[in-house]
């Protein structure tokens, strides 16, 4: 079902259950409480990075099935990615789980691709319970995009730290028992690309596409600008939040201000030494599938829209002068009381 | 497509990067460049005494001198690379890091500690000069240029003897 | 009165490079890599090694003495056998800092790990 280019889910697929892991850096920020597994080493007792990145990701997993009081094996589709190439650390996991998968990639909205698309199968009838998942892990996504960790370069102010994390859920059908979360509605993003070329700024590469998506779904559902207790980006940060807020009331849209927020700004406290901000695929994986559901089920919030933003750029097309073309998908919950 | 557009913005781009240009926050340049004097300043005088003390106690000379200070500079930087402390220094310092030869042992030390994942052959063999790279070509070819030039222009005065 | 003038000099090279990093926007890479240029020319027009006697390690140290080194290494062979020097000679006079940088990068790896 559809109304313009947003999804709507009659069948109302909630979430049954979800987790969300972090790391150090994580760990000493303001939503510790709200994740499950914090570590203190940053290499999670692993050898590479990318192996860490794999951990991450198979304990977030493990943990939302076993929150959800399920088996792997219950599990019928497993929709998962990353920011490594080849999304190895999603490929790896789903070795892990032996449950059919489907690899995605959004760069850092890819926790909404995953959640849109898990609504979408149960929704339609095609998977009774669908886990989805992402991981980021700071050092492999430097390693791979920008510069070795031990490198002396000086970032600049407009830069951003990526989240040390994983975050996953279990999404099932209506009438199945959860946490009272329904997901209501979905709307994908467009690519757009407003020219910047610079890495170390992705915060105003990616604000058009967050905007361009949140004003096709207000309008295509026709919702007034309060309708969403929170209305939440992913990894704007400093920079980027700023630039969609403000191009949100210059395109006339009537959001409060107090009503949007951004996880990258949420996950880390303003003196760690993050620059603009958290980033990266597990910045809206671990603050949405940890600290906001958990606020939704404490009766904190009821309708939240979840807006992953990702920028879909590679570290050749860096080199070739392209600019960075981006995304933004949005995702609806909103928590059902029992009747 | 891609190559008709060339990097020229569109107007609604250009429009938009004003915009954002308005709401980053501005690198703090006067600041950096202080910084970048301080510490560039700091690791110059360290090698300076270095020297000295290289010509005071070993039979070096003012012009032999230089090659174990620069050495010395070297082991240094890969060290505090290897100690995790060298980026942060970096960060703090930029060009005042980056600069000296410290820096350059710094892209070397860093690439290699860093592809120590991959194996020493094929990760840190094939990958330590990923950084440095740039700057040794550049560095080697740019002195041909210059040498070829400046030779043939000396052959030339002196009335084409040599070779 | 040289350690004066040598971290003056070497501050000042510094600067010149923190300008060409935010004013001008350029990586650390190109940054260093068009200053080891500079200091090939400047050695080639035979500048870089009066600022050497000028203000000592505050013109060794900062990499535009790694292009001087390369080009008076490159003249000094071209003196001695002709045109050919030009290619034989470069490595001579910097032997010294790219095999230390080997060395001592190659043992950084086999010591430590990522801090991250």
């Amino acid at each position: 079902m559809r109304q313009g280019r947003t999804w709507l889910f009659p069948t109302r697929p909630h979430i049954a259950a979800s987790a969300a892991v972090g790391g150090p850096m994580e760990a000493q920020g303001p939503l510790a409480r709200d994740f499950d597994v914090l570590h203190e080493d940053f290499w999670l007792g692993q050898d590479s990075f990318e192996k860490a990145e794999q951990k991450l990701l198979e304990e977030a997993c493990e943990k939302a099935i076993e929150k959800a009081g399920m088996k792997k094996e219950d599990i019928d589709v497993f929709l998962a990615g990353d920011l490594l190439n080849q999304i190895i650390t999603s490929n790896f996991t789903a070795r892990a789980l032996a449950v059919p998968y489907l690899g995605l990639f959004s760069a850092c909205a890819t926790s909404m691709e995953g959640l849109a698309l898990a609504a979408l199968l149960v929704d339609a009838g095609k998977a009774k319970r669908v886990l989805t998942g992402v991981a980021s892990h700071n050092a492999a996504s430097e390693r791979q995009y920008r510069y070795p960790t031990e490198y002396g370069a000086q970032k600049p102010p407009t830069a951003q730290w990526t989240v040390t994390g994983a975050g996953a859920a279990v999404v099932v059908e209506g009438h199945a028992p959860g946490t009272g979360v329904h997901i209501t509605a979905a709307t994908v993003g467009r690519v757009v690309d407003m020219g910047i070329q610079d890495p170390f700024n992705m915060g105003a590469a990616m604000a058009p596409a967050a905007v361009e998506t949140i004003e096709t779904h207000f309008r295509d559902l026709r919702l007034a600008g309060d309708h969403y207790d929170l209305i939440l980006t992913g990894d704007l940060a400093r920079v980027g939040h700023r630039i969609c807020v403000d191009l949100l009331a210059e395109r006339g849209l009537a959001i409060p201000r107090d009503r949007m927020a951004d996880c990258g700004l949420m996950i880390y406290r303003e003196d760690q030494p993050v620059f603009a901000g958290g980033s990266g695929a597990a910045s809206s994986g671990t603050v949405f599938y940890g600290h906001i559901l958990r606020e939704m089920v404490r009766g904190n919030l009821r309708r939240v829209l979840m807006v992953a933003t990702g920028a879909l750029l590679s570290p050749v097309s860096y080199q070739q002068k392209e600019s960075i073309p981006c995304i933004a998908h949005a995702v609806a919950v909103e928590r059902v009381d029992p009747a | 497509m891609s190559d008709n557009k060339k990097k020229k913005m569109t107007p609604p781009q250009q429009r938009y990067q004003a915009f954002a240009q308005g709401r980053e926050p501005k690198r703090p340049v006067f600041l950096n460049c202080l910084k970048a004097f301080l510490v560039g300043g700091s690791i110059s005088l360290l090698g300076q005494c270095i020297t000295t003390f290289y010509m005071t106690f070993f039979p070096f000379t003012e012009k032999t001198a230089g090659d174990p200070t620069v050495a010395t500079l070297i082991f240094l930087s890969a060290l505090l690379t290897g100690l995790g402390v060298y980026d942060r220094l970096g960060q703090w310092a930029g060009a005042g890091s980056a600069v000296p030869v410290t820096g350059f042992a710094n892209t070397i030390a860093s690439a290699a500690i860093d592809y120590r994942s991959e194996g020493f052959v094929l990760g840190v063999g094939s990958n330590m000069f990923k950084l440095a790279g740039p700057v040794i070509v550049f560095g080697v070819f740019s002195a041909f240029v210059v040498a070829v030039i400046k030779t043939v222009w000396n052959m030339w005065l002196a009335g084409g003897g040599g070779g | 009165m040289i350690f004066f003038w040598a971290f003056v000099v070497g501050g000042l090279i510094c600067v010149i490079g923190q300008i060409m990093l935010d004013v001008f926007k350029l990586t650390p890479a190109h940054m260093t890599t068009t200053l080891v240029v500079v200091g090939a020319i400047l050695g080639g027009l035979e500048l870089y090694d009066p600022l050497i006697d000028f203000a000592g390690a505050g013109a060794t140290v900062p990499i535009t003495s790694f292009g001087n080194a390369l080009v008076r290494g490159a003249l000094a062979e071209a003196e001695r056998s002709g045109l050919v020097g030009v290619l034989t000679g470069i490595f001579e006079v910097t032997s010294a800092g790219i095999s230390a940088a080997i060395i001592f990068g190659f043992l950084m790896a086999l010591l430590f790990r990522s801090k991250g």
